[in-house]
């Protein structure tokens, strides 16, 4: 999955030399697979099991989440030198607050249904520790195009693993795919598998999921 | 009497903010490697939840909800503060982490010694959040909120204290090597949740 990216930017990378250097464009690969935000750094992970019961949610929070984390990457990084450090949980907290506020209003204007079905996880991204996790880590030391990158990149990374997640969990759950019945339209009758959809199939699938990329590209924990 | 008791347990067993919600689950994975200092993590988020969840309920029902505002006079009573919520909110759940961080500093520098570290990344815990989100969406009076506010944090710490017991035991096991850390814990996480499930349909 993570060459298919890589591929990608490649092309890109072409078309505009001077700003996807090598290092800036492992700031976007490299959280796909090595530094997974959800399977390797542990973040994100609350939202990531919540709004993944159906492909539509889970594309939707994607979205939004790489949204937040991007631009209050470059507004934090453009601000960095001038926040004193004793208060600077407050300050990245309102700032993405104020881009949180912003996602909410357009999601509420224009996909009012998935509005309603992500319910509380859309004002939970203001504590969704991939932010703020990215902003103390990368954003306060590093400045804003690299910072929008990084951004981008573990944006990306959550909506891998969320996007996998969810198509096996309605797959399996519920027989279909963004709402389209697989299996009824191949003609075979499928029961709904419904540990899949309980909070309890979501852990144990990405448990798994963890399991086959670590066997894959070889990263280990000693417990 | 019998409701607050009710909606207590509710937060404690069903609506459990680890294992129906998975909120907080960033921390609970990331700090439940030893059971001390799980336990102390689940003070410390109980009494940040506890404290925060009365006082979003008082300004959510005072300031925010369209027309609260009415007690300033009549000018005004149509005002609608609802989209400051999330911004309100986490403002008042990080003064109070940073106000606590700061009494307990003062108070007791034994107890700062064990949870220091864990005071400022309680205002990053979903679980405190999504608390006060919650009760904005459930019909709740201050009482209630406080009620459902503490029985949440007590949870919480139920469950990180039970997950961080299982993972003290695991070190005796022989895990697949790509399956240890973290992944174990998830199916660990899973199989206690399904345990959990067998609180549904329990009420007072």
């Amino acid at each position: 999955m993570s060459t298919e990216a890589a591929v990608v930017e490649k092309i890109e990378e072409k078309k505009s030399e001077p700003l996807f250097s090598k290092k800036n464009k492992k700031l976007i690969s490299n959280p796909l697979d090595m530094d997974n935000p959800i399977t390797v750094q542990i973040l994100g992970v609350c939202s990531a099991l919540a709004v993944t019961t159906q492909l539509k949610p889970a594309f939707v929070m994607s979205l939004g989440l790489m949204i937040v984390t991007a631009s209050s990457n470059v507004v934090i990084s453009a601000l960095r030198d001038t926040i004193p450090s004793r208060i600077r949980i407050i300050v990245q907290l309102a700032i993405v607050s104020l881009w949180v506020i912003l996602v909410d209003q357009l999601l509420k204007a224009y996909v009012y249904d998935v509005s309603k079905q992500l319910s509380v996880f859309v004002g939970l991204i203001i504590t969704n520790c991939i932010v703020m996790g990215r902003l103390e880590a990368y954003a306060m030391g590093n400045k804003p195009w690299p910072s929008f990158l990084d951004g981008i990149g573990n944006g990306l990374g959550y909506g891998l693993i969320l996007m996998t997640l969810a198509f096996f969990r309605e797959l399996l759950g519920g027989g279909s795919l963004f709402g389209f019945k697989v299996f009824e339209a191949m003609g075979i009758h499928y029961t709904g598998n419904g540990l899949m959809l309980l909070p309890a199939g979501a852990c144990i699938l990405l448990g798994v999921i963890i399991w086959v990329q670590r066997t894959l590209n070889g990263h280990r924990e000693s417990h | 009497m019998e409701n607050l008791i009710n909606i207590g347990v509710r937060s404690i067993f069903i609506d459990n903010m680890i294992f129906a919600y998975f909120l907080g689950m960033c921390s609970f994975l990331a700090i439940s490697k030893k059971v001390k200092t799980a336990f102390g993590l689940g003070i410390a988020v109980i009494f940040v939840i506890g404290i925060t969840v009365p006082i979003n309920w008082i300004i959510q029902n005072k300031v925010l909800v369209p027309g609260s505002l009415a007690w300033l006079g009549d000018d005004f009573a149509n005002i609608d503060l609802g989209f400051l919520q999330f911004i309100v909110f986490i403002s008042v759940i990080a003064a109070i982490t940073q106000l606590t961080e700061m009494a307990v500093e003062k108070l007791s520098p034994a107890l700062y010694g064990t949870l220091g570290i864990f005071l400022p990344l309680i205002a990053v815990n979903c679980s405190v959040l999504g608390a006060a989100l919650f009760m904005v969406g459930r019909p709740y009076n201050l009482a209630e909120a406080t009620v459902f506010g503490l029985g949440s944090g007590v949870g919480w710490m139920l469950a990180i204290v039970a997950l961080a017991g299982v993972r003290e035991k695991m070190k005796y096991s022989n895990v697949p090597a790509p399956l240890r850390g973290l992944g174990i814990t998830f199916i660990l996480v899973g199989l206690m949740s399904l345990g959990f499930l067998s609180f549904l349909g329990f009420s007072l």
